[in-house]
């Protein structure tokens, strides 16, 4: 099935042939042809954004609540420029993305011509891949293979720079049938003695913990699925780090909620007095294991990771098995049930008698006041109003996003949506745009910060474009809280530019967009007004005044073990607890 | 291991070690393993790179580089995973001749003059360098060896008016039938 054609409609017939619906993106100059092939079709629809930022994290969005790949299109020079952060986002959280970026006439490039930039050079660093498509022979063989990269393996972003001779150039269409990748071939099946000697160390556990991650969401519903199927068959406690959330469900008894930094101390505690863990899709990132000399220290590890370099990267496991986690947790069970494994219930019993006494600590516990809306019953009340709907939730970066993790619980995996590696602020919004492009009837909150909204607030003017009716959830505490919080740690309670000056008034801002304004400061009302905000069928800003000074707890402070954390009943000196040691850490 | 919670660099064996890299041989390819090294703070010590199989487009590169053993793992596997290459193999682990190419540019002979073109000219034999470029005060030696081979030479010829060397780095391929 080869036809000729101009570079710039093999780009829209390959987005066709992948069976791409939805891209994101902002026209100029090096992509005016692009733009002009869209046109004259139907079948792909472009949502305009209003920053390139916003049409990276739209993608995102999108990518990871439909498990496809989002697609990205923009200029040349500032078009790419403004994109990189989100192409370090969606690297940095594996999230399957293929970003079109046009670039200058092949004979302009390395002239300093008007939106040059070097961006396969800018962006090398901050994708999975990237092309500099100098040849039309090429285009159709590059889009395809950047597919199969973003998707396959661990998922990540994908950049094609298409110079704009190339986009009016003619040439051999293929589809993608015909692609075959010569060197990128990722190992997707576990090694079987492996796995066979992971679940025989899985069986003798007395202590067992499984410690699941964001590759469990990657894998699929699928890995989900059996997930759950493993952790009932062995009656084991689960929890989840921020990227994975969702892929056991919280309202199941045996789900210890979220560990790490603002983990629960119940998680926390079951990761360092573990005697087997079972990391499934987890990367050991520094904001789970804290102190790494005191990280688990007694416990035999087993890893299932995708990416061969994350295992044995920040701790030494005992079993690495590189491979797909939903391929390895299903040979997990068949090897589970076809040795006939029993777990050791005595011991297994009187583990869970230990994971409930530090529950009973409630970790989670807050003060709700009278007169003053506390950030987690906001939090709390919105989960409890919508949790029976269809409701998927995004959110910026800071406390706010905490609390959402702690507070708001997920029974289903691709529901929640958050900058966890790169903690990218003004994420939020976009993903929620995003996510309501690949659900057009699901309830979409962005649970956010008054800081965080403001850095990608103008893309409720790309919501108000396309009727998405998303609702922006501010928990307005007039701070960059988290900002705030490790001044109080850290910085002897000196606020340096923490302070939200000068904010705009949400309300009207909402009412300048085309979307409906709604502040609430007073708890009693407080289900009335979210109950109003879900009720509205266009987007909304929720400016939810909250208290100002709360602090984002439990938390394992800065060079501490897991067994040393700060817990909401903490009755010292906030500002005394990380010793100088603690306090050069990030 | 490194985090922000690592321990602070506690006595740890360095080693080195030599690395063969296959990759598709397209633009870029130096680029983004050269940013792999310095982007995740690794050593690099030398570098060579040239298509060695022109119908295929493909590219041998052999990096020389040092760190702990976790560290050098974490090297293979980061390079592993980067699109273009093919192969990595860990050719410290093997047999393997390990040699360097090197142009020793000598003069300035002192004030024993006759003397030292002499001694230059006698190790030169020694360690079967060819002399590729001769004048009535100056020598270009050309020497093939291993690293150590080539370090020995070099430090003779510093005592004798060493004026300017260039080295290649490594190349280097396992011994035996057996291809990579």
């Amino acid at each position: 099935m080869s036809e000729t054609m101009t570079g710039a409609e093999m780009v829209v017939r390959a987005l066709q042939d992948q069976n791409v619906e939805h891209i994101f993106g902002y026209p100029g100059g090096a992509v005016l042809p692009i733009y002009d092939a869209l046109f004259q079709q139907n079948s792909v629809e472009h949502i305009l954004v209003r920053h390139e930022q916003g049409a990276v994290h739209s993608a995102e969005g999108y990518a990871r609540s439909s498990g496809k790949v989002g697609v990205v299109l923009v200029t040349s020079g500032p078009g790419a420029t403004n994109a990189v952060t989100g192409l370090t986002d969606a690297l940095l959280d594996s999230i399957p993305l293929v970003c079109f970026t046009g670039q200058v006439p092949t004979h302009l490039i390395g002239s300093d011509a008007f939106q040059e930039c070097d961006t396969v050079g800018i962006t090398r660093h901050c994708t999975k891949h990237n092309y500099l498509v100098k040849r039309i022979e090429d285009l159709p063989r590059i889009i395809h293979e950047a597919f199969y990269v973003a998707r396959s393996g661990r998922p990540g972003p994908v950049v094609i720079d298409i110079p704009k001779d190339v986009q009016f150039a003619s040439g051999t269409y293929t589809g993608p049938g015909d692609v075959i990748h010569n060197s990128y071939r990722p190992q997707v099946n576990g090694d079987t003695r492996a796995i066979e000697a992971a679940v025989d160390l899985i069986a003798k556990a007395k202590k067992p913990v499984f410690y699941t991650g964001g590759g469990v969401i990657n894998a699929g519903p699928e890995a989900s699925r059996l997930l759950r199927e493993f952790a009932k068959l062995t009656g084991f406690p689960v929890t989840s780090t921020l990227m994975g959330l969702g892929a056991f469900p919280a309202n199941d008894p045996q789900w210890l909620g979220m560990l790490g930094m603002h983990g629960t101390y119940e998680a926390n505690l079951a990761m360092h007095d573990c005697d087997v863990m079972i990391n499934i899709g987890a990367r050991f990132d520094d904001r789970i294991t804290g102190r790494l000399d005191a990280f688990s220290p007694g416990s035999k590890k087993i890893h299932v990771d995708i990416d061969p370099s994350s295992i044995n990267k920040n701790v030494k496991v005992d079993i690495g098995i590189v491979g797909d986690c939903a391929k390895v947790l299903a040979e997990m069970l068949r090897v589970w049930r076809e040795k006939k494994y029993q777990v050791q219930a005595e011991p297994l019993k009187s583990w869970w008698g230990e994971i409930n006494k530090w529950r009973s600590r409630n970790s989670l516990f807050y003060k709700q006041e009278k007169g003053i809306i506390s950030p987690q019953y906001a939090i709390e009340r919105l989960y409890a109003l919508t949790k029976d709907r269809n409701t998927y939730i995004t959110t910026e970066v800071g406390q706010h996003q905490m609390w959402a993790a702690q507070h708001f619980h997920f029974d289903e995996p691709n529901r929640w949506m958050t900058s966890g590696g790169l903690g990218t602020m003004g994420y939020g919004l976009p993903a929620a745009i995003g996510v309501q492009k690949a659900h057009p009837d699901a309830l979409v909150i962005d649970i956010a910060g008054e800081a965080s909204i403001l850095m990608n607030m103008q893309e409720m003017s790309t919501a108000a474009q396309y009727r998405l009716p998303v609702k922006v959830f501010i928990l307005n505490n007039e701070y960059m809280g988290m900002v705030r919080q490790w001044q109080q740690l850290l910085h002897g309670g000196r606020y340096s530019q923490s302070y939200s000056e000068a904010l705009p008034d949400f309300v009207k801002l909402a009412e300048a967009y085309h979307a409906k304004g709604i502040r609430c400061a007073d708890p009693a009302s407080l289900d009335a007004a979210i109950q109003e905000m879900i009720d509205y069928p266009g987007p909304v800003i929720f400016d939810c005044l909250v208290a100002k000074e709360e602090n984002c707890l439990p938390m394992i402070p800065s060079g501490k073990a897991h067994n040393d954390m700060l817990l909401p009943d903490y009755e010292g000196a906030i500002g005394d607890v990380i010793d100088a040691k603690g306090k050069q850490l990030v | 291991m490194k985090s922000h919670y690592s321990d602070p660099a506690t006595a740890q064996i360095i080693e080195k070690r030599t690395l063969c890299v296959l990759v598709d041989n397209e633009p870029g390819v130096l680029a983004r393993i050269a940013g792999m090294f310095s982007g995740r703070g690794y050593n690099i010590e030398s570098l060579t790179v040239s298509e060695t199989e022109h119908e295929k487009h493909l590219s041998r590169l052999t990096i020389v580089t040092s760190g702990t053993a976790a560290m050098l793992t974490q090297i293979e596997s980061q390079l592993d995973r980067l699109v273009p290459v093919h192969k990595v193999v860990n050719l410290s682990a093997k047999a393997t001749i390990e040699r360097e190419l090197a142009l020793v540019k000598v003069a300035q002979f002192g004030a024993e003059r006759s003397e030292h073109r002499m001694e230059a000219l006698r190790l030169a034999t020694a360690f079967g360098a060819k002399t590729v470029d001769a004048t009535l005060n100056s020598f270009i030696f050309e020497l093939a060896g291993p690293y150590e081979d080539v370090e020995r030479f070099i430090n003779l010829m510093s005592a004798i008016g060493l004026v300017e060397v260039s080295r290649t780095g490594a190349a280097a391929i396992a011994r035996g039938a057996e291809g990579l």
